[in-house]
Order: structure tokens, then sequence, then C-alpha cells
């Protein structure tokens, strides 16, 4: 199996309180996985920790071969990972198009002497841009709320706002937390098929979040099961669901 | 807060309303005052309005730059003075230095705090300020102490003499052009994927850093540009007034400036220079109108004045929190607009006027 992401014995204590205990799991290259859990299991601080937004008190985080353990979420993301929030964390007063548009890299127009002294150049790049961030939006939904203010979308436009950001950027892996939470049933079955499309099509790996078992189902080949800040178990769905102590875990102690 | 009583250069002997008669005159030495603080919004747009860093130490950057520029072009000092430098510099090389001075203050400020959070940021650079006026007022041989710097060269009075046109005239006419080439630098800086990053730090810096920018860096450098642009302008303000001393750069200066920024609209470039012109008015305009008002009034107008800018703030954050001009959705001048006149929340339409137009009509709009 060819790894992309490894984790292996990640500890993230806030104060007394231990959110991720010693959890150690794998991502194979060009695979959908899903990682479930009660809540409080410590999935999102996981992700936190790998992308870099929280910094991890034990463990490693290996990348692509590479050690990203601690490093800061810019240079996570410019690695080639990149991760949605749970909680949509839109740039509000922006409109939604250059909420896209601030994503991708190196940008002339970037650095502060490019627009006084070379504005032609970055006028052409941000055609660019824009005309791809169109291309994202519409893939959503959003194309019509294009020139609308972020903070203004619905909560569940805010979702697939998170989506499209992740979306714009070209990373080998993305960490989706909750995509389909809010969004209607239509759009996420879309939703399914552009994962699917994107990984087909382009290789890239995806590890999800969700609640949604019917959504993990259809859209995972491996469930990764979490509780209490460990691993409990990995490997196909089926089995994953089925597996005692994970249903012990999300029906509590009654089902033992 | 002295000198910003000072409109003219005479005003300092004769009293203000001499030279309200003479409205003309009043109008040109508002103008060039109105400009100079113009510049500072600017300043401060780029740190608040467009990053969302707080700078309440506005009046340290600004001094700095009055004083380096003071030294750099003043004679060397006299038999009762006692200052650095005096090197007899050119004025433009003056305005360079201060401008540098701003920008270099900024970097050293910026370094260790620009990673604090907001409240303590707010603290450190107050201090900063009162650290460095406290400096300028005790410490001997530095900058002449209290007595302050005493005939800072006036740029182009020669000339303006020779040509008999009105000095005050000309002054007004080099800090206007001073004005234009900031607000277009300015401009260029922020309407651009550049000024981009600045509002998605502003809004989110996790977000921001999540997506690959160096926010830190980012944040250092509009701090160092628009220390650097306030120390342009208060190099110019010396040049204009002649004599500074440390306490005419007091914290009321900055929140002065603050109060332009909110008022005209916390990131928009021309609303903040719309602000300059409005609360410059209120500032300056109202001990005009001292004698027309009832006795137990016109004594205390300086006092008034403040009350006036405290009422502008607290008017302005409870009725219209996004300013005069609001700012617009759109941050790149390279983006793309939404297509003419359609789609439901349609956004950037025709610049100021269509802001204020859509102010007006009550669109939302919900400014920072």
């Amino acid at each position: 199996m060819d790894v992309l992401l490894e984790v292996s014995g990640l500890v993230k204590r806030f104060g007394g309180h231990v959110a991720v205990d010693g959890a150690t799991f794998e991502v194979e290259r060009g695979s959908i996985s899903g990682l479930i859990g009660p809540n409080g299991a410590g999935k999102t601080t996981c992700f936190n920790c790998i992308a870099g937004a929280l910094r991890p008190d034990g463990g490693r985080v290996v990348f692509a071969g590479e050690d990203i353990t601690g490093l800061p979420s810019y240079r996570v993301f410019r690695r080639g990972l990149t991760r949605t929030f749970q909680i949509p964390q839109e740039l509000g007063a922006l409109t939604v198009l250059e909420n896209l548009m601030v994503v991708p890299e190196e940008q002339a127009g970037e650095r502060i002497q490019e627009s006084w002294l070379r504005p032609w150049r970055v006028a052409a790049q941000e055609r660019e841009i824009a005309e791809r961030a169109h291309e994202v939006l519409a893939e959503v939904d959003l194309g019509h709320e294009a020139q609308n203010r972020a903070g203004n979308l619905s909560g569940g436009q805010r979702k697939l706002l998170e989506l499209a950001r992740a979306l714009m950027s070209s990373p080998s892996l993305i960490l989706l937390d909750e995509p389909s939470a809010g969004v209607n049933p239509t759009l996420t079955l879309r939703l399914i098929e552009r994962i699917r499309a994107l990984r087909d099509r382009f290789g890239i790996t995806f590890l999800v979040i969700a609640h949604d078992m019917d959504l993990m189902l259809r859209l995972c080949e491996r469930l990764i099961a979490m509780a209490d800040g460990t691993v409990l178990v990995a490997g196909d769905p089926h089995d994953v669901l089925e597996n005692a102590e994970v249903q012990a875990a999300y029906l509590g102690a009654q089902a033992l | 807060m002295l000198s910003l009583d000072v409109l003219t250069p005479l005003a300092g002997e004769l009293p203000l309303l001499v030279t309200f008669s003479g409205g003309v005159n009043w109008t040109v030495g508002f103008l060039t005052t109105a400009a100079i603080f113009a510049i500072v919004a600017l300043a401060l747009n780029v740190q608040w309005g467009y990053t969302g860093t707080i700078n309440f130490g506005v009046v340290a950057f600004f001094g700095i730059g009055a004083y380096v520029s003071a030294l750099l072009t003043l004679d060397p000092p006299g038999q009762f003075e006692n200052y650095v430098g005096g090197l007899e510099l050119p004025v433009p090389v003056g305005w360079v230095g201060g401008m540098i001075a701003g920008g270099v203050l900024a970097l050293l400020v910026g370094l260790p705090t620009l990673r604090l959070r907001d409240d303590f940021l707010a603290i450190a650079t107050i201090g900063i300020a009162t650290i460095l006026r406290s400096i300028a007022n005790t410490q001997e041989g530095l900058v002449n102490r209290a007595r302050g710097l005493n005939g800072v060269p006036r740029p182009l009075e020669g000339m303006s003499r020779d040509l008999s046109i009105d000095y005050d005239l000309v002054l007004l006419i080099m800090t206007g052009l001073a004005l234009l080439v900031v607000f277009l630098v300015v401009r260029g800086a922020t309407a651009s994927p550049w000024g981009r990053v600045l509002r998605a730090i502003r809004e989110n810096e996790a977000t921001t850093q999540s997506v690959g920018k160096m926010t830190t860096s980012y944040r250092i450098q509009s701090f160092v540009l628009g220390g650097a642009l306030m120390g342009l302008a208060g190099a110019i303000w010396a040049h204009r007034i002649g004599t500074i001393a440390p306490d005419s750069f007091d914290n009321l200066t900055t929140f002065l400036v603050w109060t332009m920024v909110m008022v005209g609209g916390s990131g928009n470039n021309r609303g903040v220079m719309l602000g300059a012109l409005v609360v410059g008015f209120v500032w300056f305009g109202l001990p005009l109108i001292q004698e027309e008002l009832p006795d137990f009034l016109g004594s205390r107008v300086f006092m008034l004045r403040r009350i006036a800018i405290g009422l502008l703030i607290v008017g302005f954050i409870l009725a219209r929190p996004q300013g005069l001009l609001a700012e617009e959705p759109r941050v790149s001048r390279f983006a793309p607009r939404g297509e003419g006149g359609g789609g439901s929340g349609g956004g950037g339409s025709g610049g100021w006027l269509g802001a204020l137009r859509m102010r007006l009509r009550g669109r939302p709009g919900e400014g920072g």
C-alpha cells in the first residue's frame, strides 16, 4: 500500500483534557477514507494537528514521505495538503469570488511592488484566477453568488464555499471536515460524485469526517473509527461499522 | 494638542480668529492641514482598515517623521540649542528621511508586537508613543528637549517670494500633490491581490494561513507601509509649521486620525480622505465660530470640540458603523465586477459614487 499520510502516536492535550491520545492511522494515496467516531472522539483535533492549525503534544505526522509534524498551516498547505473547516471559516467581507481568488499560491500581485510596477501582469493573472474561481463556483452551485459577500451566504452555502476553497488549490490530499452538514440531499449526492471524479481524474486523496453514515458508506473505501482520542479499528467500511467496539462507542455502555 | 491649533504659520502669534475674516486664508490653511491628515488617515487605513492591525501609536510615527526631517534639514544647533543633526540638507531629502524613519520604527515595533493579540497590540503601540515623547522631552542633546526645534526650513519659500505667490498657496499645492501621490500608491497596493490578502487576514487569520499565506509577513508589510506614510506626513507637517516640540505630538492626535478613519469609512481609501476633511472641519472649524457662540460656550470652544469628536465617534458607531463611504465588497481592482445590473445581492457598482448611492438607499454592506 502506497501511504500518503501516516499519523503515529498523535497526542493533543487541552489543559488536563486529552483530546487525542496516541491516535495512529494511515491513508493510502488515491483513496477516499473516512474518519468516524462519536462526538468528542478527537477527529477534528486530529485534522487540526495534521493541517498545522494546532501543534501536537506528541507523535508524528508524515505526509508524502516527509515529517510535517508541527509545521505552521501555511507550510503544510504549500506541500499539497489542504483542509476545510467543520464550522465554516469564510472571509465574510470579501466577495465569494475573491474568497476563492485569494487561494492560489505564487500570485504575482501578492507582492506589493507588482501592482505598482507591472499592473498588466497582475491583471492577466487575475483574469486566469477569476476564470478558475468561476469554474469551481459553478461546480458547487455558487456561481450566482460570485459577487455577493461571503458573510451574506446561508449556512449550507458556507459549507459549499469551504469545499470550493479546498478545490481552488491543487492539493494531493484534502481533509474534509463535515462537508455535507447543512447541505441539501441532492447537492450532497453531487458532492459525492464530484469527490469521486476528482480522485479518479487527478488522483487527489481524500480524508473525510462525517456523521452521516449513509454518505460515508457511499463515499469511502476505508473507514477509520475513533473514540476517546484513539483509533479503535480501521478497514473495510462494513466491517468497521459492524465492529463491536465501534458500536459500543457510538451507542454507549448499554450496548455491551 | 498645541500644534494642531496652528493653522497658519503666523497663528502662533495671532489668535486663530484673526484669519477668519480672511476666509480664503483660512480655507487654504485648513485644506493643507486636512491634506496632511488625509495622508495619515490613508496610512492608518492600510494598517487598520485593510489588515485589522490596531495602531494606537499613530502620533509616534508621525512625530518621528517630523523630527527626522527637521534634524536633517535644520541649520547646526545655535548657542542655546542642543540637538543632533542640523545637516542643512534639502527639504525633499528630509521628507524621504522622515518616511524611512517612520518605516523603520514600524519594523522595529512590528517585529516583536504583531504576534500579540489585538488588545495587547493597542497597549503596546500607545506605550511606544508615550515612551518616544518622554525621551524627546527629557534626553539632553538629542532633540533640544521640550524647547523644541525652531526654524525648520520651509520648502520653496524663496521661490514663492520671488514670484510673489502667496506662500500658503504654494504649501497647499505641494501638500495636495503629496496626497495625490500617496493616494495612488496606497490604492495601487491595496486594490490588488496584496490588499486582498490583507483583508483576508483581517477577516480570518487562521483561514488565510490555511491557504498558504504567511500572514505575519503581510502584517509587517502593511504596518511598515503605514508607518512610512505617517512619517512622510509628519515630515510635511514639520516643514509647514516650522516649529515642533514633543508635547505637540500627543495621543489625542492619534485618536483624531482614528476618528477620521471611522467617520470616513474604514477600509475605503476615498472614505478616509473624506473623513479627514469632515473631522478636520469639526476640529479646526469649531474655534472659528467662537465669537458667534454664547459666551459660556464660546469660552469653552476648545473643550467643546473634544466633545464634538466624542459624539462623532459614538454617533457613527451606533448609526453608521461602516462610515460615510463603506468599503467596497471587491478588493482587487483586477478582479471582475458583477455583470452589470443583474444578479442577486450584486456588489461593486460604480466606485465611490455607487457606494455612496448604495449607502443612501440603505442597502446592506456591513462594513468591518
